[in-house]
């Protein structure tokens, strides 16, 4: 089921008092059998979107459709949506198979199917969550991964046509976090329901979304695919909201960068005072400086964990310290350790004032 | 470091002040009421007891509690519900009016009701003209028995529906649940023991409620002396053994008001180790 979001905004508070813009005019076209992710930071709008695309929440203008349905006037109860709950919400009193049960047993007596159908459908649902043995339990007898994967058995029990999810995975360790995002990637690509999640996890959202919908303050700052998302950000906002990042400032004059005594090259900018932007994997590091780039800085902290070794740099030229990301193999050959003098070589600079994004290549001879 | 409790002879020393204030002025008042009551033997007990006026009087306190008990109990679970779960203007002022009838003296609210309903009072003359009685009947000791008694279910109510918020409503209305539907199968065993207790302290105070049912009573015996008043009325003649039967009928309630208390709290403490 395809979902129509047609300039949708919100106001909370009365005039004068309390008075918040959570969401201006939005637009969003979401295909059937799409996983979106709503990412950005606390305070964007995106919870406030979704539970309004659930119902929870009047929009104070705009339409909904799912589909052909126009579902802006609808009650929350007749929309036929799942909703997932960052903290589960499952009902307390009540055991896992009850919870699951719900939405059965609360049906009109005339529609409701017979006991034995709720009976079978509910341990159909447990089992594909893996948790048929513990149907007779409680939520608080449950860890919080599997409390999680009760609330989705809940709300897949009404074959809802959307599955909204707010912030599923955000109260969970990581280790949990990885294993629930990977079967719910695989029950979407299963079941085959459209839907919609919020997160403020970067991480989280390029995984899991088929794209990805930036937000903040209430605004949609790009919509794409993980992969542009990150190669291509639209602005600023994105591109820092995506990932770490370094910042160059200085002034250009004949297309050289001078920021105390360091400088590099950066072809096609014009003259004055100019913020620069890179990630730490756009930096390599080197004993000697080149033609191109005199970038002075020292190491103050190495982190040799993981897939790349990070380490931290300061120099005198610069604002704040930088983060690098080098490889284990750079990082043996440079015999890199705490208080060594090196020189940075970026190898792709980001400039956000034009405009259109642009990337420069300073250590290419153009 | 050494704390308070910590050296044996001042934990012991604190312990024992402890005990025996609780029992000079806790436990020995007690003592004394069935001691009075049965001072002249278990006969003249049962007599006092089946004395047509007591037994009046044990008749109105219970009228005055069935009807006062449910009324409060949906009123209280509504002002609970409004309170916690909508956002309106004059929200926080609607929290503050709740407590009125704990700040005021009982006293008092016995007397602004004889003013509003009163046969010189404000709606006096048109009850009067329509011949309907509420000072000085059982009406009006309903009434004022309502106004004192309202706090109890909401107090006890929406701090525990504040901390449990509406998440689990709003699941249920995912679900398809109607409005009755989730409260009845979702918020209703959420609170139930929040309830009973709101309820078990409400029944205390209804049926020993003195000041405010002292003010609109107008001590007519046999016909508007609830078991207070009659207590007060007897002690008034003279009749001391009579005065404290009633009275040990009152701490009897008393007894198991708290014998019911301690036993819901008893259950809720063995629910959380179990869950």
């Amino acid at each position: 089921m395809s979902i129509h979001i047609s300039q949708i905004d919100k106001t909370y508070g009365y005039k004068g008092h309390g008075h918040t813009r959570a969401l201006e005019p939005i637009d969003l076209d979401i295909h059937d059998g799409e996983l979106i992710g709503l990412l950005g930071p606390s305070g964007s709008g995106k919870t406030t979107l979704l539970r309004i695309v659930a119902g929870l929440e009047q929009a104070d203008g705009g339409s909904i459709h799912f589909g052909e349905r126009d579902v802006t006037h609808v009650h929350v109860r007749d929309r036929r949506i799942g909703f997932v709950f960052q903290h589960y919400a499952l009902f307390r009193h009540m055991s896992v198979f009850d919870n699951v049960a719900f939405g059965l047993t609360a049906m009109p007596r005339a529609q409701r199917p017979s006991s034995g159908e709720i009976r079978t459908r509910v341990m159909q649902l447990l089992e594909m969550v893996r948790l048929q043995d513990f149907a007779e339990r409680f939520p608080a007898q449950l860890s919080g991964g599997q409390q999680q994967r009760v609330s989705l058995a809940r709300a897949l029990a009404l074959k809802p046509d959307v599955l909204l999810l707010d912030e599923p995975f955000g109260a969970l360790d990581a280790k949990v976090r990885q294993e629930l995002r990977r079967w719910l990637r695989h029950l979407h690509e299963e079941l085959h329901f459209t839907s919609l999640f919020v997160t403020h996890d970067q991480e989280e959202a390029l995984e899991l979304s088929d794209r990805v919908v930036v937000m903040s303050n209430g605004r949609v700052e790009q919509i794409a695919t993980p992969d542009t998302l990150y190669r291509q950000p639209a602005n600023r906002f994105v591109f820092e909201f995506l990932g770490d990042v370094n910042r160059l400032e200085g002034d250009i004059e004949e297309e050289v960068l001078t920021c105390g005594n360091a400088r590099v090259a950066v072809p096609g900018v014009e003259n004055g005072r100019q913020e620069l932007l890179l990630r730490p994997h756009e930096i390599r590091l080197d004993e000697q400086p080149n033609a191109r780039a005199h970038l002075p800085v020292s190491v103050t902290a190495v982190v040799p964990v993981g897939a790349e070794v990070r380490i931290e740099l300061e120099a005198d030229w610069l604002g704040e310290p930088w983060l690098a990301t080098i490889s284990h193999a750079d990082f043996e050959r440079l015999a890199i350790t705490r208080g060594k003098r090196l020189f940075a070589q970026p190898s792709r600079l980001h400039r956000f004032d034009t405009p259109r994004p642009q990337t420069l290549a300073p250590l290419s001879v153009s | 470091m050494l704390r308070v409790g910590d050296a044996p002879r001042v934990r012991r020393l604190l312990i024992g002040v402890a005990l025996a204030l609780t029992g000079l002025f806790l436990l020995l008042p007690l003592v004394a009421i069935f001691a009075q009551a049965l001072m002249s033997g278990i006969d003249v007990y049962w007599q006092n007891l089946s004395d047509a006026y007591t037994l009046a009087a044990i008749g109105l306190t219970l009228l005055v509690a069935v009807i006062t008990v449910p009324v409060n109990l949906i009123f209280g679970v509504f002002l609970a519900w409004l309170v916690t779960r909508f956002e309106f203007p004059g929200r926080r002022l609607l929290q503050t009016l709740i407590d009125i009838p704990f700040a005021v003296s009982p006293v008092v609210a016995g007397l602004v009701y004889l003013l509003l309903y009163g046969r010189n009072g404000w709606l006096g003359g048109w009850l009067d003209a329509h011949d309907i009685q509420i000072m000085f009947a059982w009406p009006g000791i309903v009434l004022v028995t309502l106004f004192v008694t309202c706090p109890f279910v909401a107090r006890e109510l929406i701090p525990l529906m504040q901390a449990q918020g509406s998440r689990e409503e709003e699941a249920a209305v995912t679900l398809g649940a109607s409005g009755w539907t989730i409260f009845r199968r979702v918020t209703l065993p959420n609170i139930r023991h929040a309830l009973l207790y709101g309820v078990i302290l409400t029944n205390a105070r209804a049926v020993g409620e003195f000041g405010a049912v002292s003010v609109v009573a107008g001590a007519i015996r046999g016909e508007t002396n609830t078991l207070p008043l009659q207590v007060e009325q007897l002690y008034q003649d003279y009749n001391t053994v009579g005065a404290f039967t009633s009275a040990s009928l009152l701490a009897l309630l008393a007894l198991l008001t708290l014998a019911a208390k301690a036993a819901l709290e008893w259950r809720a403490a063995r629910r959380e180790i179990v869950t």
